[in-house]
């Protein structure tokens, strides 16, 4: 445990010297001319206008956050697809795959069985019925976060633009009162 | 520089670090497209593969002043450019270095007589440090200013000797002697009527 611990350090401290060193000679070395006029703010030549700091737009962090969400609910498919697929190929009656069938079959117990010296094929209704299970159980999951999804989407957080003048005529009067209610520049505001 | 400016003694070391250095600065300039008229075409040329300015190095043009070290002030600079031209200049990082492309930048150039918008020669907004004429000067002619510009960095002696604080001043003033059709208003207007009636097409 010691050596690994001691490789990880020097790892770290050889990454660390090179990065420094290059930066303390640079240091030594470039020109060191500070003047106002040099450190005014860029602006294709021009007389700057206005502070260089710009808002941050809440748009991105909008678009994050359902990203990760839905990067999470991908996540969750895997394990999924792993224990199904398994399930799928225990449940194929067919006698030329029994070979594949009983490498399933181990797959879906847990990890710490014993394995018997002469396998054989497993009951194929029992493996059938749990990938049957295993379809409604995903189902049910992706409908909850399809639910959500179809909420987004409804409520407008996948537009990149929201303007006034974008809304269509005749939405209905709550929802054409919520948004005029709400001030929308272009551009600026969730 | 910055803290060993001009601070070390001439040794084996300090030369042959000095060498290094000028060597990294000049076969890595990296110009700002600064392509104002027609011998921006020539600038182009010479980044085309046909001339290749990148073989010297310089062929990443950066459209930022900060991250530039050569100027390549390629046409004519106007009045109105020239305050564009000299607030890039001051915001590019040291160690700097001008091209003055072309004859109009050089001397005001096919505009020295007439031109009363154009600035009669970039040295007057920029301290240059090569010259390269021509009406547009061929590509190899540039290539020729750049290395100009590398054996001026060769000659850089920034740890022994340093560098100079202060940014030259032109000594001339830019101010051109009109000619006598333009020395007064009222025969500046003849002037204008008489190019207008010399320009008219010849009814054959």
């Amino acid at each position: 445990m010691t050596s690994l611990v001691l490789f990880l350090l020097i790892f770290i401290a050889a990454g660390l010297t090179l990065l420094a060193a290059n930066l303390v000679l640079g240091w030594f070395i470039r020109p060191d001319k500070p003047s106002a006029a040099k450190a005014e703010v860029y602006e294709c030549g021009e007389q700057p206008v206005g502070p260089a700091w710009v808002q941050f737009d809440l748009r991105f962090y909008v678009v994050a956050l359902l990203f990760v969400i839905f990067d999470v609910e991908l996540a969750f498919f895997f394990p999924w697809a792993v224990v199904f697929g398994s399930a799928t190929r225990a449940a194929d009656e067919e006698p030329q795959h029994a070979a594949q069938r009983i490498e399933a079959a181990k797959n879906l117990q847990p990890q710490e069985t014993p394995t018997e010296s002469t396998p054989t094929p497993p009951p194929a209704a029992a493996a059938k019925q749990l990938a049957w299970i295993a379809f409604a159980d995903i189902l049910v999951f992706f409908g909850v976060l399809l639910v959500g999804f179809a909420y987004l989407w409804r409520r407008g957080d996948l537009e990149w633009v929201r303007s006034t003048a974008a809304q269509p005529e005749h939405t209905s009067v709550s929802a054409g009162e919520t948004h005029a209610t709400q001030p929308v520049p272009v551009g600026h505001t969730l | 520089m910055g803290l060993l400016e001009g601070r070390m003694e001439d040794s084996f070391l300090v030369t042959n670090l000095e060498h290094a250095i000028n060597w990294a600065r000049e076969s890595s300039l990296w110009p700002m497209t600064f392509g104002l008229a027609c011998c921006a075409i020539e600038m182009m040329a010479t980044g085309a593969p046909r001339y290749d300015i990148d073989r010297f190095g310089a062929g990443a043009f950066r459209a930022t002043p900060r991250q530039a070290d050569l100027m390549i002030v390629a046409g004519t600079v106007n009045l109105k450019m020239a305050e564009r031209v000299r607030r890039l200049y001051n915001q590019m990082p040291d160690p700097k270095f001008v091209i003055a492309m072309g004859a109009c930048t050089c001397g005001g150039g096919p505009y020295y007589k007439y031109g009363y918008n154009v600035a009669k020669g970039v040295d007057l907004v920029v301290p240059v440090d090569v010259y390269v004429p021509g009406c547009p000067p061929r590509p190899e002619a540039l290539l020729e200013g750049l290395m100009r510009i590398q054996d001026k960095i060769h000659k850089m002696r920034d740890l022994t000797k340093g560098q100079p604080d202060e940014m030259p001043i032109p000594t001339r003033t830019g101010s051109v002697l009109l000619p006598p059709e333009l020395s007064d208003p009222e025969k500046a207007v003849e002037f204008l009527k008489e190019n207008k009636e010399r320009a008219k097409p010849v009814k054959a």
